[in-house]
């Protein structure tokens, strides 16, 4: 069966260099591993060798394919994460079987949640001992299921390379997701002849051509009859490379544009249009402006219980147009009057041959005088004590929003999200859907490895920064010349928030004392510095820029501060904490 | 409401646990789940049986149709079908009572596929309710096993 007709904006992986088809070689598994790997244009790969992977990693060893050696599986997952986000190319990792392949789960969870194209390639024990709880066995894609897009335990050798061809075709189209290879050790070791299949046959995966004429005018018109309308922009607007079709959109229509945490970069920030973030740590004027529209154009959005709050009083009197390119998501948590299912950039596309240019001086005008008396602000007595804050906008202009900011989670990811304005897509990198802490520092590497020569900061907090901190010996390994910026006050200030805000400030098991961060880096021999007033950031950060070496900041900044505004969780947007 | 779903899917192992999986954690309840082959040797038919209001059935459909296994998926409730349920059922049977039994068999066109010393195994096809009548009517004899296919189903006519 003929490769399926995609759509244009879905790039086909690319088969390349195969030599020459007509005399197949024969091959063992893991060299067609590693050819397959070269044909699909993979040019670095994550990982960590065990036993059930050593015929791979022996191969890799004379391939070009460049290996990054982390220092836990899940370092290897989440800079894999980091480097598809970063790219738009899947990222690829390798982990042994049993405890190599579960320390991925997490890894595996973040990509399924921010639809991030990745190939997760596990060693499992050979064939004649899978079942009989051998040594370092797991049912890795069994324990998988509900997280991949797909998964493959490959049962005979002349089905690996069929297996890889359609793993990144699946990772890569459609919704992006994780898809993961179980390969035992036998398998690596048999031989086969090595033939990259052109076609592609998967009966239950079909990426129908785009067609949505009739939904496509409503939406239309329903845009220009709308008086107050916006546009609610998340990752899919990334994943489908549309940024520029949703500014000109935005801006031929008048229309302002909150973006969620994935959607940082859909749009850039300093735009007058832009209002920033939704949801429970939006700006209020992002809030009020989708309490108060009538009409809600989400492109590339799930509508995220972190961003709708109580889904019956999310953006009550609109008309709501979903654009979206999985099906499943048109009316999965908000009703939705118009549904266009399909890539976003060819609609949005679609949709600007049918608007016109519309003026909206009295909209945008109230949200000016929301945005003048609501600002994202806070309390900075500049008495020398750190405001985190503070810090995070010092990042901003010293970089002037060009880097490639990834983060951990909790306080610190709300307040990058706030107060880093994004100006480019793919440079906001920070784990949206599961919120796992301990992504930012290996999504880093991932990033730097795609950028070599780009400014990486990894915004962190003391308590996520603590769970893959053996990563920074990964970073001084390879020279990386990331930026590590811990925010650090002590405690998980996320949870000790909620704690203050919801249990009576009993901080139970949320003060966190961390190592003397400087000396880490020191031992890892990464430069580092600590930084406790206000007038030492500016420096501190000039510091950092000036080498290109790997650098820690240890910001000791005030410990109690809070994320505000703040929607409380089940709350109504239109009714926020410290606004 | 219950709503009957014909699903096409990739006849290869684990594909009954990703379906299965993605009920339970998604938290739809599954009333009977029927499987086999088809003609198709590649292909297995799966007849699920899900109760649930409108935007539930909407989001099932939805999330079945996007595991990559799934073939096709059809919602058949709204159309004329056949369906058909298997019950094997061993029912006490002294000799006392085997008139009785052998009557309500005959009845519901049932057959008895064994005989014990004071058992009988009953077979019965037919659609739920016939598979429920007769399960009532042997009930007061003392049934000491039961076991019941769930639906499988078919439009009727040359749709397909």
């Amino acid at each position: 069966m003929a490769v399926r007709q995609v759509t244009e904006a879905i790039e086909l992986s690319e088969v390349k260099d195969l030599g020459n088809l007509s005399k197949p070689e024969v091959l063992t598994g893991a060299q067609i591993l590693i050819k397959a790997l070269e044909a699909e244009g993979v040019d670095t790969v994550f990982g960590y060798p065990g036993g059930a992977v050593l015929a791979i990693y022996d191969c890799l060893y004379e391939s070009n394919i460049r290996h990054i050696l982390t220092r836990h599986e899940q370092g290897a997952v989440h800079a894999a994460d980091g480097y598809a986000r970063a790219t738009g190319k899947p990222g690829v990792c390798i982990a042994t079987s049993g405890p190599g392949a579960t320390n991925l789960v997490t890894g595996i969870a973040n990509a399924y949640m921010d639809s991030v194209p990745l190939i997760a390639i596990t060693g499992q024990v050979s064939l004649d001992m899978v079942g009989k709880d051998s040594f370092q066995e797991a049912d890795i894609t069994g324990i998988t299921l509900p997280i991949t897009k797909y998964g493959y335990l490959v049962k005979d050798v002349k089905d690996l390379a069929r297996i890889v061809r359609e793993a990144f075709y699946i990772a890569t189209t459609g919704r992006p997701g994780p898809v993961i290879i179980d390969i035992p050790k036998d398998i690596c070791t048999q031989k086969a002849e090595f033939m990259y299949p052109p076609e592609i046959d998967l009966p239950g995966y079909q990426l129908k051509p785009y067609r949505n004429g009739k939904q496509i005018n409503r939406a239309a018109q329903a845009i220009m009859r709308a008086k107050k309308p916006v546009i609610y922009a998340g990752g899919g607007v990334i994943a489908s490379g549309a940024h520029r079709e949703l500014l000109e959109l935005a801006e031929k229509l008048n229309i302002p544009v909150t973006i969620t945490l994935m959607g940082k970069g859909s749009i850039p920030e300093d735009h007058p249009l832009c209002l920033g973030m939704l949801g429970m740590h939006g700006t209020c004027y992002a809030n009020y402006a989708v309490s108060e529209c009538d009409l809600l154009l989400a492109v590339g959005v799930r509508f995220d219980d972190r961003v709708t709050g109580r889904v019956d009083t999310f953006a009550p009197n609109a008309t709501i147009i979903h654009i979206d390119i999985d099906p499943a998501e048109i009316g999965k948590n908000v009703p939705v009057d118009i549904p266009i299912v399909g890539d976003v950039k060819l609609a949005l596309r679609d949709l600007l041959k049918l608007v016109e240019p519309r003026e909206r001086r009295d909209w945008l005008d109230t949200i000016e005088e929301w945005r003048r008396r609501y600002p994202l602000h806070y309390e900075d007595d500049n008495n020398g004590r750190l405001k985190p804050q503070y810090v995070i906008e010092q990042i901003y202009e010293i970089t002037r929003g060009d880097a490639y900011i990834t983060t951990e989670v909790g306080q610190h990811q709300m307040w990058a999200a706030q107060y880093y304005r994004c100006r480019k897509p793919r440079s906001f990198i920070s784990s949206g859907g599961l919120g796992t802490m301990g992504f930012g520092l290996p999504a880093a590497i991932g990033v730097q490895i795609a950028h070599p020569e780009a400014t990486v900061f990894d915004i962190a907090g003391d308590g996520s920064v603590q769970m893959t901190s053996q990563e920074l010996a990964t970073i001084a390994q390879y020279n990386l010349p990331i930026k590590v910026a811990i925010l650090n006050n002590q405690y998980l200030g996320m949870v000790r928030q909620w704690q203050e805000l919801f249990f009576n400030k009993r901080y139970s098991q949320s003060e966190v004392l961390g190592p003397d961060f400087v000396k880490l880096a020191e031992a890892y021999g990464i430069e580092a510095v600590r930084v406790t007033k206000r007038e030492e950031v500016r420096p501190a950060l000039e510091r950092a820029l000036a080498t290109k070496k790997p650098f820690l900041l240890d910001f000791w900044v005030e410990r109690e501060e809070n994320v505000f505004p703040m929607v409380p969780p089940g709350g109504s947007l239109n009714k926020m904490l410290g606004r | 409401m219950k709503h009957t779903l014909a699903v096409l899917v990739e006849n290869r192992p684990g594909v009954l646990a990703r379906i299965a999986g993605l009920f339970s954690r998604r938290g739809y309840n599954i009333e009977s789940l029927a499987v086999g082959q088809t003609e198709n040797p590649d292909i297995a038919r799966m007849t699920i049986v899900v109760d649930g209001d409108d935007r539930v059935i909407e989001q099932v459909s939805k999330q079945l149709h996007k595991l990559i296994d799934v073939i096709k998926l059809s919602d058949i409730t709204e159309e004329e079908y056949v369906d058909r349920e298997l019950l094997l059922v061993k029912v006490n049977a002294d000799p006392s009572v085997r008139g009785e039994i052998m009557q309500i068999v005959d009845i519901f066109r049932a057959r008895i596929v064994d005989i014990g010393r004071n058992t009988l195994i009953i077979e019965a096809t037919g659609d739920e309710g016939k598979i429920n009548a007769i399960e009532a009517s042997l009930r007061p004899f003392g049934i000491k096993e039961l076991v019941r296919t769930g639906k499988i189903a078919m439009v009727r006519g040359p749709k397909q």
